[in-house]
Protein backbone atom coordinates (compact mmCIF):
# COMPACT_ATOMS: atom_id res chain seq x y z
CA UNK A 1 0.00 0.00 0.00
CA UNK A 2 2.68 2.46 1.00
CA UNK A 3 4.59 1.77 -2.14
CA UNK A 4 1.52 2.38 -4.29
CA UNK A 5 0.73 5.61 -2.50
CA UNK A 6 4.31 6.73 -2.94
CA UNK A 7 4.14 5.92 -6.61
CA UNK A 8 0.90 7.87 -7.02
CA UNK A 9 2.36 10.88 -5.26
CA UNK A 10 5.35 10.68 -7.51
CA UNK A 11 3.15 10.67 -10.61
CA UNK A 12 1.20 13.66 -9.28
CA UNK A 13 4.46 15.51 -8.82
CA UNK A 14 5.54 14.69 -12.36
CA UNK A 15 2.21 15.87 -13.75
CA UNK A 16 2.30 19.16 -11.84
CA UNK A 17 5.90 19.72 -12.92
CA UNK A 18 5.05 19.08 -16.55
CA UNK A 19 2.13 21.52 -16.36
CA UNK A 20 4.36 24.27 -15.03
CA UNK A 21 7.00 23.56 -17.62
CA UNK A 22 4.58 23.71 -20.54
CA UNK A 23 3.01 26.88 -19.13
CA UNK A 24 6.37 28.59 -18.91
CA UNK A 25 7.29 27.44 -22.41
CA UNK A 26 4.04 28.85 -23.75
CA UNK A 27 4.78 32.22 -22.16
CA UNK A 28 8.26 32.45 -23.60
CA UNK A 29 9.18 34.43 -26.69
CA UNK A 30 6.85 37.40 -26.33
CA UNK A 31 9.69 39.88 -26.63
CA UNK A 32 13.31 38.87 -26.89
CA UNK A 33 16.59 40.74 -26.80
CA UNK A 34 19.65 38.86 -28.01
CA UNK A 35 23.11 39.97 -26.91
CA UNK A 36 26.28 38.32 -28.22
CA UNK A 37 29.99 39.05 -27.98
CA UNK A 38 32.69 39.77 -25.43
CA UNK A 39 33.05 37.21 -22.64
CA UNK A 40 34.23 40.07 -20.42
CA UNK A 41 30.90 41.84 -20.67
CA UNK A 42 28.69 38.72 -20.80
CA UNK A 43 28.57 38.04 -17.01
CA UNK A 44 27.55 41.59 -16.16
CA UNK A 45 25.15 41.75 -19.14
CA UNK A 46 23.54 38.55 -17.87
CA UNK A 47 22.94 40.12 -14.44
CA UNK A 48 21.64 43.35 -15.96
CA UNK A 49 19.39 41.25 -18.21
CA UNK A 50 17.94 39.38 -15.22
CA UNK A 51 17.09 42.63 -13.45
CA UNK A 52 15.60 44.03 -16.64
CA UNK A 53 13.42 40.91 -17.02
CA UNK A 54 12.18 41.30 -13.44
CA UNK A 55 11.13 44.86 -14.06
CA UNK A 56 9.66 44.18 -17.51
CA UNK A 57 7.54 41.01 -17.43
CA UNK A 58 7.26 39.31 -20.79
CA UNK A 59 10.74 40.33 -21.92
CA UNK A 60 13.54 37.80 -22.29
CA UNK A 61 17.18 38.80 -22.48
CA UNK A 62 19.46 36.20 -24.05
CA UNK A 63 23.22 36.59 -23.56
CA UNK A 64 25.75 34.56 -25.58
CA UNK A 65 29.53 34.85 -25.62
CA UNK A 66 31.94 34.57 -28.52
CA UNK A 67 34.34 37.48 -28.31
CA UNK A 68 34.18 41.18 -29.14
CA UNK A 69 34.63 40.55 -32.86
CA UNK A 70 31.61 38.28 -32.95
CA UNK A 71 29.65 40.91 -31.04
CA UNK A 72 30.49 43.52 -33.67
CA UNK A 73 29.78 41.13 -36.56
CA UNK A 74 26.45 39.95 -35.09
CA UNK A 75 25.30 43.50 -34.41
CA UNK A 76 26.13 44.49 -37.97
CA UNK A 77 24.45 41.45 -39.56
CA UNK A 78 21.42 41.68 -37.32
CA UNK A 79 22.04 38.21 -35.82
CA UNK A 80 22.00 39.94 -32.45
CA UNK A 81 20.06 42.97 -31.30
CA UNK A 82 23.06 44.13 -29.34
CA UNK A 83 26.73 43.24 -29.74
CA UNK A 84 29.08 43.35 -26.76
CA UNK A 85 32.61 44.67 -27.37
CA UNK A 86 35.20 45.25 -24.66
CA UNK A 87 37.09 47.82 -26.73
CA UNK A 88 36.64 51.06 -28.63
CA UNK A 89 35.09 50.81 -32.08
CA UNK A 90 37.73 50.71 -34.81
CA UNK A 91 37.82 53.21 -37.64
CA UNK A 92 36.10 50.72 -39.97
CA UNK A 93 33.28 50.22 -37.46
CA UNK A 94 32.12 53.82 -37.20
CA UNK A 95 28.84 52.98 -38.97
CA UNK A 96 27.74 51.24 -35.74
CA UNK A 97 26.52 52.85 -32.55
CA UNK A 98 28.47 52.17 -29.34
CA UNK A 99 27.18 52.75 -25.81
CA UNK A 100 29.64 52.21 -22.96
CA UNK A 101 28.01 50.67 -19.89
CA UNK A 102 31.14 50.53 -17.73
CA UNK A 103 34.92 50.78 -17.79
CA UNK A 104 37.46 48.10 -17.09
CA UNK A 105 40.74 49.26 -15.58
CA UNK A 106 43.61 47.44 -13.93
CA UNK A 107 46.27 48.70 -11.58
CA UNK A 108 49.74 47.34 -10.94
CA UNK A 109 50.21 46.82 -7.23
CA UNK A 110 53.22 46.29 -4.97
CA UNK A 111 53.55 45.91 -1.20
CA UNK A 112 53.23 49.26 0.60
CA UNK A 113 56.68 48.82 2.16
CA UNK A 114 58.27 48.68 -1.30
CA UNK A 115 60.32 51.88 -1.90
CA UNK A 116 59.51 51.74 -5.63
CA UNK A 117 56.83 54.27 -6.48
CA UNK A 118 56.90 54.28 -10.27
CA UNK A 119 57.87 51.84 -13.05
CA UNK A 120 58.15 52.58 -16.75
CA UNK A 121 56.23 50.45 -19.25
CA UNK A 122 59.50 48.89 -20.42
CA UNK A 123 60.47 48.02 -16.84
CA UNK A 124 57.10 46.35 -16.30
CA UNK A 125 57.51 44.35 -19.50
CA UNK A 126 61.05 43.32 -18.48
CA UNK A 127 59.88 42.26 -15.02
CA UNK A 128 57.02 40.19 -16.42
CA UNK A 129 59.17 38.55 -19.10
CA UNK A 130 61.98 37.71 -16.65
CA UNK A 131 64.61 40.12 -17.98
CA UNK A 132 64.56 41.99 -14.67
CA UNK A 133 64.57 39.58 -11.75
CA UNK A 134 65.66 41.71 -8.77
CA UNK A 135 64.20 44.91 -7.33
CA UNK A 136 67.76 46.31 -7.20
CA UNK A 137 67.73 46.56 -11.01
CA UNK A 138 64.93 49.12 -10.83
CA UNK A 139 66.25 50.94 -7.75
CA UNK A 140 64.77 48.83 -4.97
CA UNK A 141 65.97 46.26 -2.44
CA UNK A 142 68.38 43.46 -3.32
CA UNK A 143 65.60 40.88 -3.36
CA UNK A 144 64.21 38.75 -6.13
CA UNK A 145 60.88 39.87 -7.57
CA UNK A 146 57.83 37.68 -7.08
CA UNK A 147 55.85 38.12 -10.28
CA UNK A 148 52.12 37.56 -9.79
CA UNK A 149 50.19 36.80 -12.97
CA UNK A 150 46.54 35.96 -13.69
CA UNK A 151 45.20 32.62 -14.87
CA UNK A 152 44.48 32.16 -18.57
CA UNK A 153 41.18 33.51 -19.86
CA UNK A 154 40.64 36.30 -17.34
CA UNK A 155 39.73 39.69 -18.76
CA UNK A 156 42.34 41.43 -16.58
CA UNK A 157 45.04 39.20 -18.11
CA UNK A 158 43.74 39.94 -21.60
CA UNK A 159 43.80 43.70 -20.97
CA UNK A 160 47.27 43.53 -19.42
CA UNK A 161 48.72 41.44 -22.27
CA UNK A 162 47.04 43.59 -24.89
CA UNK A 163 48.32 46.84 -23.43
CA UNK A 164 51.93 45.64 -23.13
CA UNK A 165 51.73 43.65 -26.40
CA UNK A 166 52.74 40.37 -24.76
CA UNK A 167 51.54 36.78 -25.07
CA UNK A 168 50.94 34.70 -21.99
CA UNK A 169 53.71 32.23 -22.83
CA UNK A 170 56.29 35.05 -22.73
CA UNK A 171 55.47 35.77 -19.10
CA UNK A 172 57.68 34.24 -16.42
CA UNK A 173 55.37 34.20 -13.42
CA UNK A 174 56.28 33.16 -9.88
CA UNK A 175 52.68 32.90 -8.77
CA UNK A 176 49.49 32.52 -10.81
CA UNK A 177 46.25 33.63 -9.20
CA UNK A 178 42.56 33.44 -9.94
CA UNK A 179 40.47 36.28 -8.60
CA UNK A 180 41.33 39.80 -7.50
CA UNK A 181 41.09 39.03 -3.79
CA UNK A 182 43.66 36.27 -4.08
CA UNK A 183 45.95 38.67 -5.95
CA UNK A 184 45.65 41.33 -3.28
CA UNK A 185 46.26 38.85 -0.45
CA UNK A 186 49.27 37.42 -2.27
CA UNK A 187 50.87 40.85 -2.76
CA UNK A 188 49.93 42.01 0.75
CA UNK A 189 51.64 38.92 2.20
CA UNK A 190 54.82 39.24 0.17
CA UNK A 191 56.85 42.50 0.44
CA UNK A 192 58.78 41.74 -2.76
CA UNK A 193 55.95 40.92 -5.12
CA UNK A 194 54.26 42.75 -7.97
CA UNK A 195 50.83 42.00 -9.38
CA UNK A 196 47.88 43.57 -11.17
CA UNK A 197 44.20 43.54 -10.25
CA UNK A 198 41.01 45.39 -11.10
CA UNK A 199 41.41 49.00 -10.15
CA UNK A 200 38.21 49.34 -8.13
CA UNK A 201 39.12 46.44 -5.87
CA UNK A 202 42.72 47.60 -5.43
CA UNK A 203 41.68 51.13 -4.52
CA UNK A 204 39.08 49.93 -2.06
CA UNK A 205 41.39 47.43 -0.32
CA UNK A 206 44.28 49.93 -0.13
CA UNK A 207 41.99 52.51 1.48
CA UNK A 208 40.81 49.83 3.93
CA UNK A 209 44.36 49.49 5.24
CA UNK A 210 45.57 46.43 3.31
CA UNK A 211 49.35 46.98 2.78
CA UNK A 212 49.35 47.42 -0.99
CA UNK A 213 50.31 50.38 -3.17
CA UNK A 214 48.91 51.21 -6.63
CA UNK A 215 51.57 52.24 -9.14
CA UNK A 216 50.87 55.08 -11.57
CA UNK A 217 50.98 54.30 -15.30
CA UNK A 218 52.65 56.83 -17.64
CA UNK A 219 52.59 59.11 -14.56
CA UNK A 220 48.77 58.98 -14.36
CA UNK A 221 47.59 58.06 -10.86
CA UNK A 222 45.82 54.70 -10.77
CA UNK A 223 42.34 55.37 -9.43
CA UNK A 224 38.71 54.84 -10.30
CA UNK A 225 38.48 58.60 -10.89
CA UNK A 226 41.22 58.70 -13.55
CA UNK A 227 39.62 55.69 -15.26
CA UNK A 228 36.26 57.49 -15.31
CA UNK A 229 37.91 60.62 -16.73
CA UNK A 230 39.44 58.47 -19.47
CA UNK A 231 43.00 59.43 -18.47
CA UNK A 232 44.26 56.14 -17.10
CA UNK A 233 45.96 54.25 -19.93
CA UNK A 234 45.48 50.68 -18.70
CA UNK A 235 41.70 50.72 -19.17
CA UNK A 236 39.06 50.06 -21.79
CA UNK A 237 35.37 50.72 -22.29
CA UNK A 238 32.79 47.95 -22.18
CA UNK A 239 30.51 48.77 -25.08
CA UNK A 240 27.05 47.74 -26.17
CA UNK A 241 26.93 48.01 -29.96
CA UNK A 242 23.87 48.39 -32.21
CA UNK A 243 23.39 48.73 -35.96
CA UNK A 244 20.69 51.41 -35.90
CA UNK A 245 20.20 54.20 -33.42
CA UNK A 246 18.26 52.27 -30.74
CA UNK A 247 14.56 52.84 -30.19
CA UNK A 248 11.77 51.19 -28.24
CA UNK A 249 12.70 48.20 -26.11
CA UNK A 250 16.31 48.31 -27.30
CA UNK A 251 16.69 51.91 -26.18
CA UNK A 252 14.98 51.08 -22.91
CA UNK A 253 17.45 48.29 -22.21
CA UNK A 254 20.54 50.30 -23.14
CA UNK A 255 19.41 53.25 -21.03
CA UNK A 256 18.79 50.84 -18.15
CA UNK A 257 22.25 49.25 -18.54
CA UNK A 258 23.85 52.70 -18.41
CA UNK A 259 21.84 53.95 -15.43
CA UNK A 260 22.50 54.10 -11.70
CA UNK A 261 20.05 51.22 -11.24
CA UNK A 262 22.70 48.67 -12.23
CA UNK A 263 25.91 50.21 -10.85
CA UNK A 264 25.92 47.67 -8.00
CA UNK A 265 25.97 44.85 -10.57
CA UNK A 266 28.89 46.52 -12.35
CA UNK A 267 30.80 46.91 -9.09
CA UNK A 268 30.12 43.25 -8.28
CA UNK A 269 32.07 42.28 -11.39
CA UNK A 270 34.94 44.62 -10.43
CA UNK A 271 34.28 47.06 -13.24
CA UNK A 272 34.11 50.84 -12.95
CA UNK A 273 30.66 52.39 -13.46
CA UNK A 274 30.40 55.41 -15.73
CA UNK A 275 29.05 57.65 -12.99
CA UNK A 276 30.96 58.57 -9.83
CA UNK A 277 31.29 55.21 -8.13
CA UNK A 278 29.39 54.25 -5.01
CA UNK A 279 31.79 52.27 -2.86
CA UNK A 280 30.71 48.79 -1.79
CA UNK B 1 -4.64 10.39 -10.13
CA UNK B 2 -6.50 7.42 -11.52
CA UNK B 3 -5.44 7.11 -15.12
CA UNK B 4 -5.53 3.60 -16.50
CA UNK B 5 -1.73 3.37 -16.76
CA UNK B 6 -1.33 4.21 -13.10
CA UNK B 7 -3.78 1.49 -12.19
CA UNK B 8 -2.05 -1.05 -14.36
CA UNK B 9 1.30 -0.25 -12.81
CA UNK B 10 -0.19 -0.22 -9.33
CA UNK B 11 -1.74 -3.63 -9.92
CA UNK B 12 1.54 -4.98 -11.18
CA UNK B 13 3.24 -3.60 -8.11
CA UNK B 14 0.58 -5.16 -5.90
CA UNK B 15 1.09 -8.54 -7.53
CA UNK B 16 4.80 -8.21 -7.02
CA UNK B 17 4.48 -7.26 -3.43
CA UNK B 18 2.23 -10.28 -2.79
CA UNK B 19 4.96 -12.51 -4.12
CA UNK B 20 7.69 -10.75 -2.26
CA UNK B 21 8.39 -11.12 1.38
CA UNK B 22 8.91 -7.98 3.47
CA UNK B 23 12.66 -8.62 3.28
CA UNK B 24 12.40 -8.81 -0.46
CA UNK B 25 10.79 -5.38 -0.65
CA UNK B 26 13.39 -3.88 1.66
CA UNK B 27 16.07 -5.41 -0.48
CA UNK B 28 14.54 -4.03 -3.65
CA UNK B 29 14.08 -0.51 -2.29
CA UNK B 30 17.57 -0.35 -0.85
CA UNK B 31 18.97 -1.76 -4.06
CA UNK B 32 17.20 0.94 -6.06
CA UNK B 33 18.56 3.63 -3.77
CA UNK B 34 22.06 2.21 -3.97
CA UNK B 35 21.84 2.12 -7.74
CA UNK B 36 21.31 5.89 -7.71
CA UNK B 37 24.93 6.26 -6.60
CA UNK B 38 26.07 4.02 -9.44
CA UNK B 39 23.95 5.93 -11.93
CA UNK B 40 25.33 9.22 -10.70
CA UNK B 41 28.90 8.05 -11.10
CA UNK B 42 28.15 6.68 -14.56
CA UNK B 43 26.48 9.91 -15.65
CA UNK B 44 29.38 12.02 -14.34
CA UNK B 45 31.79 9.84 -16.25
CA UNK B 46 29.62 10.07 -19.36
CA UNK B 47 29.43 13.85 -19.00
CA UNK B 48 33.20 14.15 -18.64
CA UNK B 49 33.73 11.97 -21.71
CA UNK B 50 31.19 13.94 -23.71
CA UNK B 51 32.69 17.30 -22.78
CA UNK B 52 36.28 16.24 -23.38
CA UNK B 53 35.42 14.42 -26.62
CA UNK B 54 36.71 17.23 -28.93
CA UNK B 55 40.25 16.69 -27.64
CA UNK B 56 40.15 12.89 -27.26
CA UNK B 57 41.65 12.24 -30.67
CA UNK B 58 45.01 11.76 -32.29
CA UNK B 59 45.46 15.48 -33.02
CA UNK B 60 45.11 16.63 -29.46
CA UNK B 61 46.09 13.71 -27.22
CA UNK B 62 49.82 13.94 -28.10
CA UNK B 63 49.68 17.65 -27.21
CA UNK B 64 48.78 16.71 -23.63
CA UNK B 65 52.12 14.96 -23.27
CA UNK B 66 54.21 17.57 -25.07
CA UNK B 67 56.68 19.69 -23.17
CA UNK B 68 55.62 23.08 -24.59
CA UNK B 69 53.83 24.04 -21.42
CA UNK B 70 50.20 24.86 -20.79
CA UNK B 71 49.04 27.78 -22.93
CA UNK B 72 45.63 26.65 -24.17
CA UNK B 73 44.96 29.88 -26.06
CA UNK B 74 48.14 29.21 -28.05
CA UNK B 75 47.20 25.54 -28.55
CA UNK B 76 49.76 24.23 -26.07
CA UNK B 77 48.22 21.66 -23.76
CA UNK B 78 51.10 20.07 -21.80
CA UNK B 79 49.34 18.38 -18.86
CA UNK B 80 52.21 16.30 -17.48
CA UNK B 81 53.77 18.96 -15.19
CA UNK B 82 50.41 19.33 -13.48
CA UNK B 83 50.04 15.57 -13.14
CA UNK B 84 53.45 15.32 -11.44
CA UNK B 85 52.59 18.28 -9.23
CA UNK B 86 49.30 16.64 -8.23
CA UNK B 87 51.05 13.41 -7.27
CA UNK B 88 53.87 15.25 -5.47
CA UNK B 89 51.47 17.36 -3.44
CA UNK B 90 49.29 14.37 -2.53
CA UNK B 91 52.10 12.00 -1.60
CA UNK B 92 54.03 14.74 0.22
CA UNK B 93 51.00 15.59 2.31
CA UNK B 94 50.58 11.90 3.12
CA UNK B 95 54.22 11.55 4.23
CA UNK B 96 53.73 14.46 6.65
CA UNK B 97 50.25 13.50 7.85
CA UNK B 98 50.73 9.75 8.30
CA UNK B 99 53.07 9.79 11.35
CA UNK B 100 51.10 12.67 12.89
CA UNK B 101 47.78 10.89 12.39
CA UNK B 102 49.07 7.56 13.71
CA UNK B 103 50.65 9.24 16.74
CA UNK B 104 47.45 11.18 17.47
CA UNK B 105 45.34 8.01 17.35
CA UNK B 106 47.75 5.91 19.44
CA UNK B 107 48.23 8.63 22.02
CA UNK B 108 44.53 9.37 22.45
CA UNK B 109 43.65 5.67 22.63
CA UNK B 110 46.37 4.13 24.80
CA UNK B 111 48.29 6.85 26.60
CA UNK B 112 46.33 10.03 27.22
CA UNK B 113 44.33 10.41 30.42
CA UNK B 114 40.60 10.26 29.65
CA UNK B 115 39.83 14.01 29.72
CA UNK B 116 42.83 14.79 27.50
CA UNK B 117 41.87 12.00 25.09
CA UNK B 118 38.34 13.37 24.89
CA UNK B 119 39.50 16.89 24.06
CA UNK B 120 42.05 15.55 21.57
CA UNK B 121 39.32 13.60 19.78
CA UNK B 122 37.15 16.71 19.75
CA UNK B 123 39.96 18.79 18.27
CA UNK B 124 40.56 16.22 15.53
CA UNK B 125 36.84 16.21 14.74
CA UNK B 126 36.85 20.01 14.52
CA UNK B 127 39.88 19.95 12.23
CA UNK B 128 37.95 17.59 9.96
CA UNK B 129 35.04 20.02 9.84
CA UNK B 130 36.89 23.22 8.88
CA UNK B 131 35.99 24.23 5.32
CA UNK B 132 38.87 23.96 2.88
CA UNK B 133 38.66 27.62 1.88
CA UNK B 134 39.41 28.55 5.49
CA UNK B 135 42.51 26.35 5.45
CA UNK B 136 43.46 28.04 2.20
CA UNK B 137 43.04 31.57 3.55
CA UNK B 138 45.03 30.70 6.64
CA UNK B 139 47.75 29.19 4.49
CA UNK B 140 47.83 32.21 2.19
CA UNK B 141 48.07 34.75 4.99
CA UNK B 142 50.21 32.82 7.50
CA UNK B 143 52.13 29.88 6.01
CA UNK B 144 53.01 31.44 2.64
CA UNK B 145 54.58 34.64 4.10
CA UNK B 146 56.61 32.54 6.55
CA UNK B 147 58.00 30.33 3.78
CA UNK B 148 58.55 33.45 1.68
CA UNK B 149 60.94 34.91 4.26
CA UNK B 150 62.98 31.77 3.83
CA UNK B 151 62.59 31.08 0.11
CA UNK B 152 60.65 33.29 -2.33
CA UNK B 153 57.89 33.27 -3.47
CA UNK B 154 56.47 31.28 -0.56
CA UNK B 155 53.50 29.97 -2.49
CA UNK B 156 54.97 26.57 -3.25
CA UNK B 157 54.81 22.79 -3.30
CA UNK B 158 55.81 22.84 0.37
CA UNK B 159 52.99 25.21 1.37
CA UNK B 160 50.47 23.02 -0.45
CA UNK B 161 51.82 19.85 1.21
CA UNK B 162 51.63 21.41 4.68
CA UNK B 163 48.07 22.68 4.28
CA UNK B 164 46.89 19.39 2.77
CA UNK B 165 48.65 17.41 5.49
CA UNK B 166 46.65 19.34 8.06
CA UNK B 167 43.46 18.62 6.14
CA UNK B 168 43.95 14.87 5.80
CA UNK B 169 45.39 14.34 9.28
CA UNK B 170 41.91 13.95 10.82
CA UNK B 171 40.96 11.28 8.24
CA UNK B 172 44.03 9.25 9.13
CA UNK B 173 43.69 9.79 12.89
CA UNK B 174 39.99 8.90 12.96
CA UNK B 175 40.23 5.78 10.77
CA UNK B 176 43.30 4.59 12.67
CA UNK B 177 41.57 5.10 16.00
CA UNK B 178 38.48 3.21 14.94
CA UNK B 179 40.57 0.39 13.44
CA UNK B 180 42.57 0.08 16.66
CA UNK B 181 39.58 0.26 18.97
CA UNK B 182 37.79 -2.45 16.98
CA UNK B 183 40.53 -4.92 17.86
CA UNK B 184 39.52 -7.62 20.38
CA UNK B 185 40.67 -6.85 23.91
CA UNK B 186 42.20 -10.37 24.04
CA UNK B 187 45.11 -9.12 21.93
CA UNK B 188 46.13 -6.66 24.61
CA UNK B 189 45.57 -9.26 27.34
CA UNK B 190 47.75 -11.77 25.55
CA UNK B 191 50.48 -9.18 25.05
CA UNK B 192 50.30 -8.26 28.72
CA UNK B 193 50.55 -11.89 29.81
CA UNK B 194 53.70 -12.20 27.70
CA UNK B 195 55.06 -9.19 29.61
CA UNK B 196 55.51 -7.19 26.41
CA UNK B 197 56.25 -3.51 26.88
CA UNK B 198 53.71 -0.85 25.93
CA UNK B 199 55.76 0.16 22.88
CA UNK B 200 56.19 -3.42 21.67
CA UNK B 201 52.51 -4.18 22.16
CA UNK B 202 51.55 -1.16 20.04
CA UNK B 203 54.12 -1.49 17.26
CA UNK B 204 54.34 -5.29 17.03
CA UNK B 205 50.86 -6.46 17.93
CA UNK B 206 48.16 -3.80 17.67
CA UNK B 207 49.28 -1.79 14.62
CA UNK B 208 49.88 -4.90 12.45
CA UNK B 209 46.51 -6.29 13.50
CA UNK B 210 44.77 -3.05 12.51
CA UNK B 211 46.71 -2.50 9.32
CA UNK B 212 43.79 -3.14 6.97
CA UNK B 213 41.72 -0.37 8.48
CA UNK B 214 44.69 1.96 8.66
CA UNK B 215 45.60 1.35 5.04
CA UNK B 216 42.04 2.08 4.00
CA UNK B 217 42.15 5.36 5.88
CA UNK B 218 45.45 6.28 4.28
CA UNK B 219 44.12 5.68 0.79
CA UNK B 220 40.94 7.63 1.56
CA UNK B 221 43.16 10.48 2.74
CA UNK B 222 45.23 10.26 -0.43
CA UNK B 223 42.11 10.39 -2.58
CA UNK B 224 40.97 13.49 -0.71
CA UNK B 225 44.43 15.05 -1.12
CA UNK B 226 44.41 14.44 -4.88
CA UNK B 227 40.95 15.95 -5.23
CA UNK B 228 41.33 18.98 -2.96
CA UNK B 229 40.97 22.24 -4.87
CA UNK B 230 40.41 25.51 -3.04
CA UNK B 231 43.07 25.26 -0.35
CA UNK B 232 45.75 24.13 -2.79
CA UNK B 233 44.73 26.78 -5.33
CA UNK B 234 45.34 29.48 -2.74
CA UNK B 235 48.78 28.42 -1.54
CA UNK B 236 50.49 26.47 -4.33
CA UNK B 237 51.40 29.40 -6.61
CA UNK B 238 49.76 27.76 -9.64
CA UNK B 239 52.67 28.12 -12.05
CA UNK B 240 52.56 25.26 -14.54
CA UNK B 241 55.95 23.58 -14.17
CA UNK B 242 57.37 20.22 -13.12
CA UNK B 243 58.43 20.66 -9.50
CA UNK B 244 62.21 20.60 -9.03
CA UNK B 245 62.30 21.61 -5.39
CA UNK B 246 59.95 21.98 -2.43
CA UNK B 247 59.97 25.75 -2.89
CA UNK B 248 58.81 25.75 -6.51
CA UNK B 249 55.31 27.06 -7.13
CA UNK B 250 53.22 24.34 -8.81
CA UNK B 251 49.77 23.93 -10.29
CA UNK B 252 47.69 20.84 -9.58
CA UNK B 253 45.01 19.48 -11.91
CA UNK B 254 42.06 20.53 -9.77
CA UNK B 255 43.40 24.08 -9.38
CA UNK B 256 43.84 24.25 -13.14
CA UNK B 257 40.19 23.40 -13.69
CA UNK B 258 38.99 25.85 -11.04
CA UNK B 259 41.20 28.69 -12.31
CA UNK B 260 40.30 28.47 -15.96
CA UNK B 261 36.94 26.74 -16.42
CA UNK B 262 34.80 29.84 -16.00
CA UNK B 263 36.60 31.59 -18.83
CA UNK B 264 37.42 28.69 -21.14
CA UNK B 265 35.84 28.06 -24.52
CA UNK B 266 36.06 25.37 -27.24
CA UNK B 267 39.16 23.17 -27.08
CA UNK B 268 40.51 24.91 -24.00
CA UNK B 269 37.32 23.92 -22.22
CA UNK B 270 37.44 20.37 -23.55
CA UNK B 271 41.07 20.06 -22.41
CA UNK B 272 40.03 21.09 -18.90
CA UNK B 273 37.35 18.41 -18.87
CA UNK B 274 39.95 15.93 -20.08
CA UNK B 275 42.16 16.85 -17.15
CA UNK B 276 39.15 16.27 -14.91
CA UNK B 277 38.76 12.84 -16.46
CA UNK B 278 42.43 12.10 -15.81
CA UNK B 279 42.00 13.12 -12.18
CA UNK B 280 38.93 10.92 -11.80
CA UNK B 281 40.87 7.95 -13.17
CA UNK B 282 43.69 8.68 -10.70
CA UNK B 283 41.34 8.86 -7.72
CA UNK B 284 39.45 5.75 -8.89
CA UNK B 285 42.67 3.75 -9.03
CA UNK B 286 43.53 4.87 -5.51
CA UNK B 287 40.12 3.88 -4.16
CA UNK B 288 40.09 0.62 -6.09
CA UNK B 289 43.43 -0.21 -4.48
CA UNK B 290 41.92 0.58 -1.10
CA UNK B 291 39.01 -1.80 -1.63
CA UNK B 292 40.93 -4.51 -3.44
CA UNK B 293 43.72 -4.74 -0.87
CA UNK B 294 41.22 -4.76 1.96
CA UNK B 295 39.33 -7.66 0.38
CA UNK B 296 42.48 -9.77 0.06
CA UNK B 297 43.63 -9.23 3.62
CA UNK B 298 40.21 -9.77 5.14
CA UNK B 299 39.67 -13.05 3.37
CA UNK B 300 43.15 -14.19 4.34
CA UNK B 301 42.55 -13.45 8.00
CA UNK B 302 41.12 -16.39 9.96
CA UNK B 303 37.85 -15.57 11.64
CA UNK B 304 36.88 -16.49 15.17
Amino acid sequence: MDLRQLFNNYLTLLFVGATFLSASLANAGEQRLVLTGSSTIAPVALEIGKRFEEQNPGVRVDVQTGGSSRGIADARSGMADIGMASRELAASEQDLHAFPIALDGIALIVHSSNPISILSNQQIIDIYTGKITHWKQVGGADKSITVVNKAEGRSTLELFLGYFKLTNSQIKASVVIGDNQQGIKTVAGNPFSIGYVSIGTAEYEASAGIPIKLLPMNSVIASVATVQQGEFPLSRPLNLVTREAPSGLLKQFIDFARSDAVSDLILDQYFVPLQAAKKP
Amino acid sequence: MTSSTTNKISITLAVWSKNLSRDGITKMVLGLIASVAVLLLASILFFLLLQSWPVLNTTYLPLFFSSDGWHPLERKFGLLPMLWATLAVGLGALVIALPLGLATAIFSLYMAPAPLARSLNLIVAILAGIPSVVYGLWGLTVIVPIINQWQAPGASLLAAMLILALMILPTIAITTRSALSALPISLQQAAASLALSRATTITQVLLPAAKTGIRQGVLLALARALGETMAVLMVAGNVVQTPQSLFDPVRVLTANIALEMAYATNHHRAALFASGLLLMVLVSITLWLAIERTKNTTSARPHA
